[in-house]
């Protein structure tokens, strides 16, 4: 569905994604982990639109869509969220969803139906009526979530939507992106929890100072001496050998 | 919806009797000018307080409608009824080719601020040295009452004619609120990179945006045209239209339906007894307007409506925001 191939960026001289080739299977939930400052979101605003990679290729259900303004990307039917939230603060819950929703339904009153029956989804219910200014942040990256599932994509981009909530509310996130998905729509997720990337993702891309340097399973990847060295530095695989663990947040 | 459709007939219905219960011809005039910076404000009250784009150069449109319609009705024996379309479109125009340079090449907050400023002053030097305006001399529209010609020798007519504009303003303000389009809008007023991740056009809406804001203006401009039988290009292009077009929201509220009326009628209520005060002095009503901009700014940067919204759920709701 979606296939990454050669894509650099860098940013003045530094080099924040390099010759990164990856894809999404349809239908699948991928996780891209990796250390802080790898590239992860620096790879995604490549994918969505926002920045222009300075060399390769990005193709989305078959076509070649690196270099297409954002908005286009996401009538193509990809969406992303933002890590460091980005909410029309002065809006209620309910009309930043419907902004979202409008995409493909003109119609005010459509678009503040599907806003509220969305909102529902995601476990909003009772704050559509909320300035999303007041939000809090747990709130907050569920109303990213709401809005970027409003526009139907065909494949949602999720950004450290886990970041800084408590477990319950993690395990809450973790059964809607699991609903999502069996609702149809692919997912590509960027996340540091651990726990919800094992229980979600049947893929994981490593990335680690802009070079992908593994994929496989959760638990493969949790094995790789590679992977723990990027996250724990140089020589912590063999100091760390036979015990059990792997990959925590670095 | 269905409430502010009723609040708008309802105070059109009450504008509707001031020709007829206000007897004293000073005071009748006093809200035909207030109507007038009202439609002025509600034109500049889509982009800046509905689509975050503050313009201070509102009198490009108002003055290319006036000239528009002045010029086509003076050199070109147009009716002034069909120049005044024309006379929106010409305004719109203007817009597009203003919001198409500025948008398409970023500009935003106080750099498109200037832009509209600058832009505002070209117009006003060209209308300075073309010959078509009557240069520095001025256009006078031949005097030749007659509804047909949109001339009124009693002056009831133009009270309708510019109420008439106020309610076409509220109604498409009311349209936009509920559009998909006033919706994209606002998104974008709010945050621009999250509107374009959720599929929004931001050029596209700003410049659709600055084309209506400045048919608009320009509407208000092809009236004054024909209320004053006289342009000079300080009139139409100087900075005195551009600061009340911007101030009369601000006072009001932005981005709120009804915020323009009440701003330009708080506005010259303040600027009348400021006169009653301190009599006819030249500037008195810029200072005034200065003065009256920081404090908004800085004690009610809602406006108005917003003071009295947030005020009436307090009293109502108890402690519930509107
Ligand atoms: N706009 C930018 N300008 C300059 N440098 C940038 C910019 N955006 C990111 N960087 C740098 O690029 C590198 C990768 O950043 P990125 O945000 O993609 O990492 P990340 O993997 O998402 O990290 P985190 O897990 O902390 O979110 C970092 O060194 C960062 O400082
Ligand atoms: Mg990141």
């Amino acid at each position: 569905m979606l296939e990454v191939e050669g894509v650099s960026k860098s940013f003045g001289g530094l080099r924040a994604v390099a010759d990164v080739t990856m894809r999404v299977e349809e239908g699948s939930i991928t996780a891209l982990i990796g250390p802080n400052g790898a590239g992860k979101t620096t790879l995604f605003a490549t994918i969505s639109g926002f920045l222009r990679p300075d060399a390769g290729r990005v193709r989305f259900l078959g076509r070649d869509i690196a270099g297409l303004p954002p908005e286009r990307i996401c009538r193509l039917g990809l969406a992303r969220t933002f890590q460091i939230v980005q909410p029309f603060a002065g809006l209620s819950v309910r009309e930043n969803i419907a902004v979202g929703a409008h995409l493909h339904r003109p119609g005010r009153a459509q678009a503040l139906a599907h806003a509220e029956l969305i909102g529902r989804q995601i476990g909003m219910g009772r704050m559509l009526d909320q300035p999303a200014g007041a939000l809090t942040i747990a709130g907050r990256k569920r109303l990213e979530l709401a809005r970027a599932l409003a526009t139907d994509p065909k494949l949602l981009l999720l950004d450290e939507v886990m970041a800084g909530l408590n477990p319950t509310e993690i395990e809450e996130i973790v059964t809607v992106v699991r609903r999502i998905r069996l609702a149809g729509v692919t997912i590509l997720l960027i996340e540091h929890v651990m726990q919800a990337v094992v229980s979600l993702a049947e893929t994981t891309w490593v990335l680690s100072d802009g070079v992908l340097i593994a994929r496989g399973s959760p638990a493969e990847i949790a094995a790789d001496p590679k992977v723990v060295e990027a996250y724990l530095g140089r020589g912590a695989a063999a100091r760390l050998a036979g015990r059990e663990g792997g990959a925590a947040r670095a | 919806m269905r409430r502010q459709l009723l609040a708008i007939v309802a105070f059109l219905a009450a504008m509707a009797l001031v020709p007829h219960l206000v007897g004293s011809e000073f005071w009748r005039n006093w809200v035909m000018m207030a109507l007038f910076y009202a439609l002025l404000g509600q034109a500049w009250n889509i982009l800046g307080g509905y689509g975050g784009q503050f313009s201070f150069g509102h009198a490009a449109f108002f003055g290319t409608g006036a000239y528009c319609s002045a010029i086509l009705h003076v050199h070109y024996g147009v009716n002034p009824w069909i120049a005044l379309p024309a006379a929106g479109m010409a305004a719109g125009l203007v817009g597009a080719f203003i919001g198409f340079l500025s948008f398409r090449y970023g500009l935003r907050g106080s750099y498109f601020a200037l832009v509209t400023l600058a832009f505002a002053e070209v117009l006003r030097i060209l209308a300075n040295t073309v010959p078509i305006t009557g240069k520095g001399v001025g256009l006078l529209i031949p005097l030749d009452p007659g509804a047909a010609n949109m001339q009124f020798a009693d002056r009831t007519g133009y009270f309708y004619l510019i109420l008439a504009f106020v309610g076409l303003a509220l109604l498409l303000t009311l349209w936009l609120e509920h559009s998909r389009f006033g919706a994209r809008l606002v998104a974008v007023r709010e945050n621009e990179d999250a509107a374009r991740a959720l599929g929004v056009d931001v050029f596209r809406t700003k410049l659709a945006a600055i084309t209506l804001s400045g048919a608009l203006a320009g509407l208000g401009g092809s009236y004054y045209a024909q209320l004053f039988l006289y342009l000079d290009p300080g009139i139409a292009y100087g900075p005195a239209i551009s600061v009340e077009a911007l101030l009369v929201p601000i006072v009001g509220g932005m981005g709120t339906l009804f915020g323009p009326l009440l701003g330009s009628f708080a506005l010259h209520g303040v600027s009348e007894l400021a006169k009653l005060a301190f009599g006819e002095a030249a500037g008195l009503d810029l200072a005034l307007y200065g003065v009256l901009l920081v404090l908004m700014v800085m004690f009610m940067p809602n406006g108005l409506f917003g003071m009295g919204r947030t005020t009436l759920a307090r009293l109502l709701g108890g402690g519930r925001d509107a």
